[in-house]
């Protein structure tokens, strides 16, 4: 099962990055995301596969795929096309996957025989709530006075108008 | 209603009994309760587009169907077949593979929404412990399809078509979101079996009733119907982002929307109509009974706003939820968490 999952998520992004057609590539990366969903499905991490997808799949793949209706062009067969520093890249990319597979192989990883919990929102939520309350409050925040601005600027515009 | 259940334990034994392994049972299961919910969604589009046209002639002082079948029933079934015999017509301009999945797609998450919702006390497909959360979830992504169907089209109108949909969808998803974390305040679960059971003494449309009627605004838009359908305005984009749309894969869209529409009825009644919970301790009807009766009800009250108000223009909707629905929905979750405060602090 966890082979089926992970092929299905690499080759989504191989060929979201193959792609030349870049709303392709967009849908592409709505499936790297839910094949992402379903890894943390199979982690027992129900919640986290939830947020996954409403938040990757659904809202961030929306603005991508609005952005590029704004912008589109008119032979969308060109619109995303090959970098030429195919050397550079190559390059870096090797560097990236030697530096990380090291990190991997040599990091000391816990391994837990316990039941994973049935239950893991209640769990999240007495973690931020207790330990990490700060940062989960600060990001409430952050995200409150942003949502108020949206709201404020609406207000803004309908003034002038 | 405890047939279905014993119902599902029967076929559960008898696929046993045929030496089959337990979890090649429980995937047939599966299969067969998927099955059973597409049946009921198909089953329900029937009955629904019946009312829907039976309703909307009956408030527009017209017939609506009457020739095929008791008070025209079966106009609808034949229409189907109508459909199916159609030519599949593919835009020659269009990104032909998209084109062709946009209407799938749209399918598959209203049925995969449906999923988690219990119509009776142990009749759900999947009880997840994050229930409404799941369903939010799924509901977010029901917008691409809608916007891969009109990028794909090719069309100015389903372009534009597809662009109100999402600018639509986008906004009023937060209104609906805030309006029932109020809900899941006072239940104090994400688990949509938990949520009806608490509310076995007073149903949350009293303490919620601010949040009922701002997820009722909000839902309207989210499916796309009337009056903020301008996703599909007629009179300025023909039908929207299915403009080039047609037979078959027409109807899937169809099938979608009211698939969608019963998923939100469902989610309404669970979540402020108290459920499969009789009220005033009516039980002669079994809880199955009472819960399609709710959502029906609700289903009517969409259709009800959808014939009687005229539609609005986008600016103002798009005003409407920014600069109404979310500032009131905010102010309901403060008010909700401080009135449960003030509740613990007197019951102690």
């Amino acid at each position: 099962m966890f082979w089926i999952v992970a092929i299905f998520t690499l080759g989504s992004a191989l060929l979201m990055v193959m792609n030349k057609n870049i709303f392709h590539s967009a849908l592409y990366m709505v499936l790297t995301f839910i094949g992402v969903a379903g890894v943390y499905v199979m982690l027992n991490a129900d919640f986290m596969a939830a947020v996954q997808i409403l938040v990757y799949a659904g809202a961030i793949a929306i603005f991508l795929v609005f952005g590029i209706m704004l912008t589109q062009r008119g032979n969308m067969k060109q619109t995303n096309l090959f970098s030429a520093h195919v050397a550079v890249a190559g390059l870096v990319s090797l560097a990236m996957i030697v530096i990380n597979g090291f990190m991997v192989l040599n990091t000391n990883w816990p391994v837990s025989t316990a039941e994973p919990p049935s239950n893991t929102v209640s769990l999240i939520a007495d973690l931020m709530l207790t330990k990490y309350v700060v940062p989960f409050e600060v990001a409430a925040i952050l995200l409150l006075v942003a949502l108020l601005g949206a709201v404020i600027i609406a207000k803004e515009v309908k003034k002038t108008s | 209603m405890q047939i279905f259940i014993d119902l599902a334990n029967w076929l559960r034994a008898w696929i046993l009994g045929m030496g089959i392994s337990t979890t090649a049972t429980e995937l047939i299961l599966t299969a067969v309760w998927t099955l059973v919910v597409i049946l009921f969604v198909l089953i329900n589009l029937i009955v629904l587009v019946w009312i829907e046209r039976k309703s909307s002639a009956f408030m527009q002082q017209r017939r609506g169907p009457n020739r095929l079948g008791p008070a025209g029933f079966l106009q609808f079934p034949v229409d189907i077949v109508k459909v199916l015999g159609k030519e599949d017509i593919t835009p020659a301009a269009a990104d032909k593979f998209i084109y062709k999945i946009a209407s799938t797609c749209a399918f598959v998450t209203a049925i995969v929404a449906i999923a988690v919702i219990p119509f009776g006390p142990g009749m759900v497909l999947e009880n997840l412990n994050i229930g409404i959360f799941y369903f939010i979830a799924i509901g977010s992504t029901a917008t691409l399809s809608l916007l891969m169907a009109g990028i794909a089209s090719n069309n100015k109108y389903s372009f534009i078509g597809g662009m109100r949909t999402v600018a639509q969808m986008i906004s009023y998803e937060i209104p609906m979101v805030f309006s029932l974390l109020g809900v899941v305040m006072l239940a104090g679960s994400l688990n949509l079996t938990d949520i009806v059971a608490s509310q076995k003494n007073m149903w949350f449309i009293v303490p919620q009733c601010i949040a009922f009627i701002i997820y009722f605004i909000s839902t309207v838009a989210e499916t796309n119907r009337g009056p903020f359908d301008l996703a599909e305005g007629e009179q300025e984009l023909v039908a929207g982002y299915f403009v080039e749309y047609g037979g078959i894969r027409w109807a899937i869209f169809m099938i979608a929307e009211y698939g969608n529409l019963v998923a939100v009825c469902a989610i309404a009644t669970i979540m402020f109509l108290g459920g499969w919970n009789a009220p005033f301790g009516l039980t002669f009807l079994p809880p199955f009974l009472w819960f399609m009766l709710k959502v029906y009800c609700m289903i009517f009250l969409f259709m009800w706003v959808k014939w009687t108000y005229p539609r609005i223009r986008i600016d103002h909707l798009m005003h409407f939820g920014w600069k109404f629905l979310i500032p009131v929905s905010l102010a309901n979750i403060v008010v909700t968490g401080i009135g449960i405060y003030v509740y613990r602090m007197i019951t102690g």
